[in-house]
């Protein structure tokens, strides 16, 4: 699994990557999720639904996130514009 | 010394190409054909659809009858590196829309600012826009992202 955050001027980069059924990858994962929620990022899994349609799933805890998924992107909290 | 921003538009043109490529692997190849070919990405459910253009406000639309309903002006702001300003990369700006739509509509729109058509977007350019999605979607078998 690995967590990506958008960034300006970079696009996404690498925050932390590991196989969350080892649990010192899992502790790392752990941490870096909660960090960077704590940074006032929103954390969003994709994945396929029915069909193959192409979807996203937000998460607020790394217990929410599937066991299964490759990725997990962080971007930017949306504030009224 | 504050470090403040400074425009490099060869690192923006590596970080919109990075961008292209999350938004391919994450929402598909025909979603990235659109952003190349019109520069916005769209979705759509039952009732609504929206248009959604990088750095400017999401457009919503009555999916069955194609009317332009209201601008919702959303953003994603990241201060955590001033030299490289706020703005995501536009890739990444409309990805983050398409996911937080796909996700959770009724938050985001429930976050967006809502002005009536016109207000930031050209009007008429938004019904070519939306036009010329319709017929390029038609033309590829009701594509949708």
């Amino acid at each position: 699994m690995k967590l990506l955050r958008m960034t300006p001027g970079k696009g996404d980069v690498l925050l932390a990557e590991g196989d969350p059924e080892v649990a010192e990858d899992e502790k790392r994962l752990i941490e870096e999720f909660r960090r960077q929620l704590d940074l006032g990022m929103w954390a969003a899994v994709p994945h396929e639904g029915p069909g193959g349609r192409r979807e996203a799933t937000m998460v607020r805890d790394f217990s929410e996130v599937p066991a299964k998924a490759e990725r997990v992107i962080f971007f930017p909290r949306a504030a009224g514009g | 010394m504050r470090r403040r921003y400074v425009r490099d538009t060869v690192r923006e043109r590596r970080a919109e190409r990075r961008a292209r490529e999350l938004l391919r692997s994450t929402a598909g190849e025909a979603a990235l054909e659109m952003y190349e070919r019109f520069g916005l990405l769209s979705v759509q459910n039952d009732r609504y659809g929206y248009l959604i253009y990088p750095q400017r406000p999401i457009v919503a639309f009555d999916a069955e009858t194609g009317e332009l309903l209201s601008e919702y002006c959303v953003r994603f702001r990241d201060g955590s590196d001033p030299e490289a300003g706020e703005r995501l990369p536009d890739a990444d700006d409309v990805l983050a829309k398409w996911m937080a739509l796909r996700a959770d509509e009724h938050e985001l729109i429930g976050t967006a600012n809502v002005h009536p058509l016109g207000r930031q977007l050209d009007p008429a350019m938004v019904r070519r826009d939306l036009a010329a999605l319709r017929a390029w979607q038609g033309e590829r078998h009701a594509v949708t992202v």
